[in-house]
């Protein structure tokens, strides 16, 4: 199983995802923005959090348009796994990868603390590992998290079941309480929440690491 | 453009004193060049020099067994075992913050974490310790706002976990807020940067940004007779670039991978000026720079400008010549600028050419050795008068009052806004006591905690400094911790009055009595003096940062009270109202002496807790507010209700020192009395965990109709 971390510019969650990845037993490769190829049998790549670019234009704008971004959707559109977090969301709604766009909080400050989540789906193999419904505590840490899309948009992902997650309490003033969303073949997750935060009880809780192990499982099942 | 003639008033413009002048006239033989006169106000103003502090500084235990680095490089290092170290300073950014909140917080930031990862420390954990003018003063909610905001956009933007701080607000701060702020890093011990060059004819390299007209002379020249010499007149106060610190934090720690670098320095207070001479200086070396090779961002900048300029995210190395190719590669990935601006020569002198001419040639090592040194004339604070009496008062009414005041609410709405979990290793997140962050790959953790009580250090400077000591011991023994070392934070009034530096002396010798008592040397630290708006000062405000280790993280004291468990205390209560904070805030009076602080009582009570940690579960530290404080922000830690056996204000709301908390079950709990009693360690109880009610003598109010009031006292005036 191998895992490929990007790192742009401005990036800083890079590493705690990579330990993440590891620790569910995932090979980890750190690829640098300015490549334009994945390392050979990449299973799935992680966009971790961070500043990219600085956040500069827009977050995750620039990203983007980075040269290793052409090799990302190559993966994603023959069935690869992608996991973006936080800015690495970000970046794949600026990619189209993932629909809706993320803008600044309704409370227009940074917001950091310990948030509950629902398990919205359980429908993909990130989330296939936590019951329907349950309510997970995942930190979140960002400014622009404010999930948007169009009213059709909405329908669709409602219909589609690709809504992955809510926020009980929303923080961010996202639509419909969206913390993240998944992509038409449910191999594409964007998420603002931080699971890479959550791996063990030392960091007061572990209900990130059921993703990071349901997704090592399906992987192995495949 | 031709430089202006030096004159009695450019000499005053630039915060030199006649006496000061001559003293630059002797050394050097001759008029200064306007370069050269920038060079030495910059290296003799009080921020570089220390020139009124010095004397006193020295009196400060700055070594034990512990100490790897003290005071004097860019940030103190303490041996952590196990091969690796933490790096750790705190400094303020006072007068920025004050002009241009957003921007002089953020700059604090920046320059404290160059502090650390100069050293070769990944910054690990950062801290910030606030203080603000009353809220109704016009200004105030812009400053916290802008302050607040400035940190995390810095902090939350480089990716260091901001675990820890003080927020504080009285009318002593109203025209000078204070923003000090505190960076830890981690190294391992044999790969340590210092300043010091060697060897002569080594390149020196300038790192990071480009040089802009942003900042010359922030800390000296502020007056109007520079319009004609400075083009566009630039605010004094920096813009902070954090993503440009985030690479420039992962390009230099990869260049230190390579053996590349000799000597490294950040660029802080006046820049190229001060990073060349301690280069030099510490290495026993001259210097030669040539400017036209620095990287700048604006046209036409003069040799003044550029050694004064305090643009933030630069470095200066010296390398070693055969590795210049691979060092300028990793500058390159990182699209950073890298230019050999000049070279160590063997001769004490500090040349700076610009444009073919020699704009500087002044003796290197003059600069900072012959630099002016005051012995302030002072007085010693006047002792309290005795206080009146304080009357009884229902004690939850007395509580409501303090929790729902600006002071004692909840700090959600500050340390929100800040990332406390980037990095993944934060163990205890900001709210109440220390921040705890594991080293990462390891059981072991460090602890972090900043304090200081003005008002008690107004009052009586002795035994307020020892109780800003005292205090962050404590919270690093409450949560399990070994306290290793501090780092000081010196802010004060004008200097020039003796009463003001009879507070700084007094302040001194407290904490330097309370660090070797406790035996926690004071390894770096900053001090800012002339915090004055209109001849009023600041209340005495030496913040101590200071740092815990933690061997296991099985060691840590992480739990909350629990319905069933038994509320005891160790310590001694004699009931000290006097400088607290039920006296300022519910009666809104400040008379009284501080607490006295017996240290001997502190080091014992302390080390029984962290002997003792298996029988306790929840510890909290008394400080502020007394036991009633400390029990309410155990019930809230916990969820859950508890109740205080006294009724009374002095035992309730006293601020005696060297006291906990302590929840835990009943066995553990006699376990605990037979222990203090073999320690000598004074421990009684002192009530009961349970139900949802808070409950004192016969007062009584349900927990979350507290927790709402201390919840929304700030976001309910702050936005």
């Amino acid at each position: 199983m191998k895992a490929a971390v990007l790192v742009f510019p401005g990036s800083n969650c890079d590493r705690d995802l990579a330990v993440a990845f590891r620790a569910a037993g995932f090979e980890v490769d750190m690829v640098w923005h300015k490549d334009t190829d994945l390392p050979a049998a990449t299973d799935v790549v992680g966009i971790p959090g961070g500043f990219s670019y600085g956040d500069y234009l827009r977050c995750g704008a620039i990203a983007a348009g980075s040269p290793i971004m052409g090799a990302v959707r190559a993966h994603a559109d023959k069935g690869g796994y992608v996991l973006g977090i936080c800015n690495g969301f970000q970046v794949l709604c600026e990619t189209r990868l993932l629909p809706g766009v993320l803008m600044r909080n309704a409370g227009l400050k940074f917001v950091c603390r310990a948030q509950d989540l629902a398990v919205a789906t359980t429908d993909s193999a990130f989330t296939g590992g936590y019951r329907d419904g349950a309510t997970i505590t995942v930190p979140i840490a960002h400014h622009d998290g404010n999930y948007q899309i169009d009213p059709d948009g909405l329908a669709g992902l409602q219909a589609e079941d690709r809504i992955a997650f809510t926020y009980t309490g929303n923080p961010n003033g996202s639509v419909a309480d969206i913390a993240g969303v998944l992509s038409e073949n449910r191999r594409v997750l964007g998420m603002m929440p931080h699971p890479e935060r959550a791996i063990d009880p030392e960091q007061g809780g572990a209900d990130g690491r059921v993703l990071f192990d349901a997704l090592a499982g399906a992987l192995v099942a495949a | 453009m031709t430089d202006p003639d030096i004159t009695p008033e450019i000499v005053a413009a630039h915060g030199l004193t006649p006496d000061e002048y001559d003293r630059i006239l002797e050394i050097i033989g001759r008029v200064p060049s306007f370069t050269e006169l920038g060079i030495f106000s910059a290296m003799w103003n009080e921020h570089c020099s220390y020139k009124s502090s010095k004397k006193w500084l020295r009196t400060l235990p700055t070594e034990g067994p512990q100490v790897i680095c003290g005071p004097g490089e860019n940030a103190g290092i303490v041996d952590i075992g196990d091969g690796q170290a933490v790096v750790f300073k705190m400094e303020s950014h006072n007068h920025p913050s004050y002009i241009e909140p957003y921007q002089g917080a953020a700059t604090g930031v920046g320059g404290i974490l160059r502090d650390v990862f100069t050293m070769g420390a990944r910054p690990i954990a950062a801290m910030n310790a606030l203080s603000f003018g009353e809220l109704s003063h016009p200004k105030t909610r812009s400053l916290v706002n802008g302050v607040v905001a400035g940190i995390g956009g810095y902090g939350n933007c480089f990716g260091v976990p901001t675990v820890g701080g003080e927020l504080r607000f009285h009318p002593a701060y109203n025209g000078n807020c204070l923003v000090n702020a505190f960076a830890a890093g981690l190294v391992d011990a044999d790969r340590i940067f210092y300043s010091a060059a060697s060897g002569v004819g080594m390149p020196v390299v300038y790192l990071g940004a480009k040089t802009g007209r942003d900042g010359v002379g922030g800390a000296t020249m502020a007056s109007a007779e520079f319009d004609d010499t400075i083009e566009e007149k630039r605010p004094t106060v920096q813009v902070g670039d954090p993503f440009t610190e985030k690479r420039l934090l992962e390009a230099c720690l990869e260049l230190m991978e390579t053996g590349a670098v000799i000597s490294i320095q950040d660029m802080g207070a006046a820049g190229l000026t001060c990073s060349a001479v301690e280069m030099g200086d510490k290495g026993g070396l001259g210097i030669q720079l040539t400017l036209d090779h620095v990287p700048q961002r604006e046209a036409a900048m003069t040799a003044y400008e550029m050694m004064l300029s305090e643009s933030q995210e630069r470095m200066l190395m010296v390398l070693r010549p055969e590795k210049e190719a691979e060092a300028r590669a990793i500058f390159q990935k990182w699209d950073l600028d890298f230019a050999i601006v000049g070279e160590t020569i063997a001769e004490d002198r500090f040349v700076v050419l610009h444009g073919n001419e020699v704009k500087a040639d002044l003796p290197l090592s003059k600069l900072s050795s012959t630099a002016p040194e005051y012995d302030r004339p002072w007085v010693a604070t006047e002792p309290a008068p005795e206080m009146d009496p304080v009357p009884e008062l229902d004690p939850v009414d007395a509580l409501r009052a303090l929790i729902s005041s600006p002071n004692y609410a909840s700090r959600a709405w500050v340390y929100e806004q800040y990332d406390s979990q980037v990095m993944a290793d934060t163990v205890r997140a900001p709210g109440l006591g220390a921040g705890i962050v594991r080293v990462h790959g390891t059981r072991k953790a460090l602890a972090f905690t900043a304090d200081v009580t003005p008002r008690y250090v107004r009052a009586n400077p002795v035994e307020g400094g020892k109780q800003a000591v005292a205090e962050a011991f404590r919270n690093l023994c409450a949560v399990g911790a070994k306290p290793l070392a501090t780092t000081d934070n010196l802010n004060f009034g004008n200097p020039e009055k003796p009463r003001i530096m009879g507070q700084f002396v007094g302040a001194i010798q407290g904490i330097g009595a309370a660090c070797r008592a406790l035996d926690m040397p004071i390894v770096s630290g900053n001090v800012s003096l002339y915090n004055e708006t209109d001849g009023q000062a600041i209340l005495p405000t030496p913040t101590i940062g200071a740092v815990g280790l933690i061997e296991d993280l099985d060691q840590i004291i992480a739990g909350t009270a629990r319905d069933g468990h038994v509320l005891l205390m160790v310590g001694e209560t004699a009931g000290h109202l006097g400088q607290s904070a039920l006296l300022a805030e519910v009666f809104n009076r400040e008379d009284g002496d501080a607490p006295p602080v017996d240290l001997g009582a502190e080091a014992r009570n302390g080390a029984f807790i962290r002997d003792q940690r298996d029988w306790i579960t929840a510890c909290t530290d008394l400080g502020d507010g007394g036991l009633a404080l400390a029990a309410f922000e155990m019930a809230v830690a916990g969820g859950v209700g508890l109740s205080l056996d006294a009724a009374d204000m002095p035992t309730l709301f006293g601020e005696d020192q060297g006291r906990y908390l302590i929840a835990t079950n009943f066995d553990k709990a006699e376990a605990l009395m037979v222990a203090a009693g073999q320690a000598g360690v004074p421990l009684v109880s002192v009530g009961r965990v349970g139900g949802d009610m808070i409950r004192i003598g016969a007062a009584e109010a349900p927990l979350d109709e507290l927790i709402a009031l201390w919840s929304r006292a700030l976001p309910e005036v702050l936005g």
